[in-house]
């Protein structure tokens, strides 16, 4: 019955074509506020290139803004620019510089507020407060756009995209520079984040919490000023993303903090000081990573539990996984350890010993950060080996039992 | 003095063990570029053999050949020569031979594949060190007259700056691990030249990022104009004092 319902919506949508308004110098109307003044419900405007210095800009009508080679629609520092209240509004081709800074108003280039059926499509934001901003909204598309800032400190600077209270978001293709945190959800749930890219922002690449049912796929985090850090959220999906080169003495690949039912998968962990570190997490299945050139692959706090780590890959990490306390809840398995030195006498590609992952320095190190003057000492070195031979110190439980001989080849296997 | 030296230095180059030594580094470090491409992993194994290595060659051999060259030292002194040219000349020529043993043995093969920051730090602390164990060396053997009781005091130093050393300061580390350390470690890391030396060259390789507040302490200090004046100066010290007090030994020592 719905579906029968949907067929003479569309038709009606094909129908109602709207007229489009002109908007330049060149143009009857000048201004983008007049443009919007005249039209109505289903019109189109197209921007013509030019500079806009018009204010706060307020749309309330079901329109599509189109500009042509990129109008810049200017803030001069002092306004939020698009404030978009309406249904199906469609953002596309436009260019926003200078939103104005304030510290009680999140002032966006463009805000969105109770919203359903937007589509923001490639725009390029410089050196705004806040990029894109949506509150209380529903499917939504936000695709291809490119946020660029430079801000010096984070208190002078807002979110390159900030969604709150969203549901059924897309996120597709954008590009987030400068900002404090690149992707910022807050109750953001069942949304789909895939291909974005986020470097250089002064907190976090994605910083998210209560969004819960989301699902990440193929998207870069490098060089962040603290890394990925991601909270109090069940069902998380994160497929095929890069995190490279948070590095920095509280900086994280990837920080999970009371993270539950998630699966991280196929992602790659490179150069950064923390691969991932995990607190008060549960029921997270990691699957197919791979770690390298980490300072610590993983922080695996004694306070999570029931996860599953199986099939990764570690190679070149300084630490493959340190741990705070002996009792021990989670599975590890399968995975391809660099540091391995065991054998496989039957050929069957799975090590003969068990492989201990953490080492007595880690552990430490955990207890005591001064410990790490100690580094590649001759006395660490011999320690480790005393540790290894008869472990003491470090959790007995902790080990991988069927260690893989050789790095899995996960591109071959796709 | 040239004349001393000149001496020395041909009396080391007959024993052969320098050639040795020159081709054993030659060979390792030859072929850590050989099986690693990248160049901070090759200087990262480098490491351990400047750390382990290259101490304990300098001053086993140090105090090897001072003994081997006493009847020399002895009919030299016979001569009007003055006692701390005879000694001096003896430092400078066991010195310089295993400096250049180490220069040729690890920079050639830095220089054929290519030479950068980390290699001409890893060539400094290198030559630092083999300067200060061989000053150490002088001073374990002007201490006795037995020339095993003097290689064993030497191998102690060796052990006590390359080991036990470490294990203190673990120790002090762990028992005073609620207070803030960051200063007093920086003082005690310069009682040892071994650990001054491995943090210069860490540092360097930039993997401090991963060590925490520490290492951001570390890399701060390190990383100044003053830092790097201040450990070359305290490596100074360490070649400078206990040659100096060597010396003072063997002025008034009755031979």
């Amino acid at each position: 019955m719905k579906k029968l319902l949907v067929i003479p919506f569309l038709c009606t949508c094909l129908i109602s074509f709207g007229t489009s308004i002109p908007v330049g110098s060149k143009h009857t109307v000048k201004t983008i506020k007049q443009a919007i003044e005249k039209a109505s419900h289903g019109d189109t405007l197209i921007i013509y290139p030019g500079v806009y210095r018009e204010g706060n800009i307020v749309l309330e009508k079901r329109l599509t803004v189109i500009g042509k080679d990129y109008p810049i629609v200017d803030g001069e520092n002092k306004y939020e620019i698009f404030t978009i209240h309406a249904d199906h509004v469609t953002v596309y081709g436009l260019k926003f510089i200078n939103t104005g800074v304030a510290s009680i108003n999140d002032l966006a280039a463009i805000k969105v507020l109770e919203s359903n059926y937007l589509r923001v499509q490639n725009n390029k934001f410089e050196n705004t407060f806040f990029g894109i901003y949506f509150a209380n909204s529903t499917n939504c598309r936000v695709e291809g756009n490119e946020l660029k800032s430079d801000a010096e400190s984070e208190h002078q600077i807002g979110n390159g995209i900030h969604l709150w209270k969203c549901e059924h978001m897309t996120l597709d293709n954008n590009r987030v520079t400068g900002h404090r945190d690149g992707i910022y959800f807050e109750f953001v749930t069942e949304s789909l984040i895939t291909n974005n890219y986020s470097e250089g922002n002064m907190r976090y690449g994605l910083h998210f919490m209560f969004s819960h049912n989301d699902e990440y796929r193929n998207n870069t985090f490098i060089n962040n000023g603290a890394g990925v850090a991601v909270m109090y959220t069940k069902g998380v999906k994160m497929i095929g993303n890069t995190f490279e080169h948070n590095w920095g003495s509280s900086a994280y690949g990837l920080l999970l903090k009371d993270i539950r039912d998630s699966f991280v998968t196929g992602n790659i962990f490179k150069k950064n000081s923390v691969g991932i570190f995990m607190e008060g997490s549960s029921r997270i299945e990691f699957r197919e990573n791979t770690f390298s050139e980490n300072g610590y692959a993983v922080r695996l706090q004694a306070s999570c539990d029931d996860n599953v780590f199986e099939r990764n890959n570690f190679s070149a990490n300084t630490f493959d996984l340190v741990t705070n306390g002996t009792l021990v809840l989670n599975t590890i398995n399968h995975n391809y350890w660099d540091h391995y030195e065991g054998y496989d006498l039957n050929h069957d590609a799975v090590g003969d010993v068990p492989y201990r992952p953490v080492s007595l320095y880690g552990m430490v190190i955990e207890h005591m950060p001064s410990a790490v003057l100690l580094w590649r000492s001759f006395f660490v070195f011999l320690m480790d080996r005393a540790e290894k031979a008869v472990p003491a110190i470090t959790p007995d439980n902790l080990k991988d039992n069927s260690p893989a001989m050789k790095p899995y080849d996960f591109h071959k296997a796709n | 003095m040239t004349r001393v030296l000149k001496y020395i230095l041909y009396d080391i180059l007959r024993t052969r063990f320098i050639l040795l030594y020159t081709a054993f580094l030659f060979i390792s470090t030859f072929g850590l570029y050989q099986l690693d491409s990248d160049s901070g992993k090759v200087v990262l194994s480098l490491l351990n053999i400047v750390l382990m290595v290259v101490p304990l060659v300098s001053i086993v051999f140090s105090t090897i050949h001072f003994f081997n060259s006493y009847e020399f030292i002895e009919l030299m002194l016979a001569q009007p020569v003055k006692r701390s040219t005879v000694f001096l000349g003896e430092f400078m020529g066991v010195a310089c031979s295993l400096c250049a043993a180490f220069v040729t043995g690890v920079g050639v093969p830095m220089l054929l594949f290519g030479i950068n920051a980390n290699a001409l730090t890893m060539l400094y602390t290198g030559v630092t060190l083999t300067l200060v164990f061989v000053s150490l060396a002088f001073l374990s053997s002007v201490l006795t007259r037995d020339k095993a009781k003097a290689i064993g005091i030497a191998l102690l130093f060796w052990l006590y700056f390359s080991l036990i050393y470490d294990g203190l300061l673990l120790w002090v580390v762990y028992s005073f691990s609620d207070y803030p350390l960051e200063k007093i470690t920086l003082v005690l890391i310069a009682f040892n030249p071994v650990d001054l030396a491995r943090i210069i060259m860490l540092l360097q390789l930039d993997i401090s990022a991963l060590m925490g507040f520490t290492g951001a302490f570390y890399q701060e200090f390190f990383g100044s104009y003053l830092g790097i004046v201040l450990s070359t100066l305290v490596l100074f010290i360490w070649i400078v004092l206990p040659i100096a007090l060597a010396q003072r030994i063997f002025n008034r020592k009755d031979l």
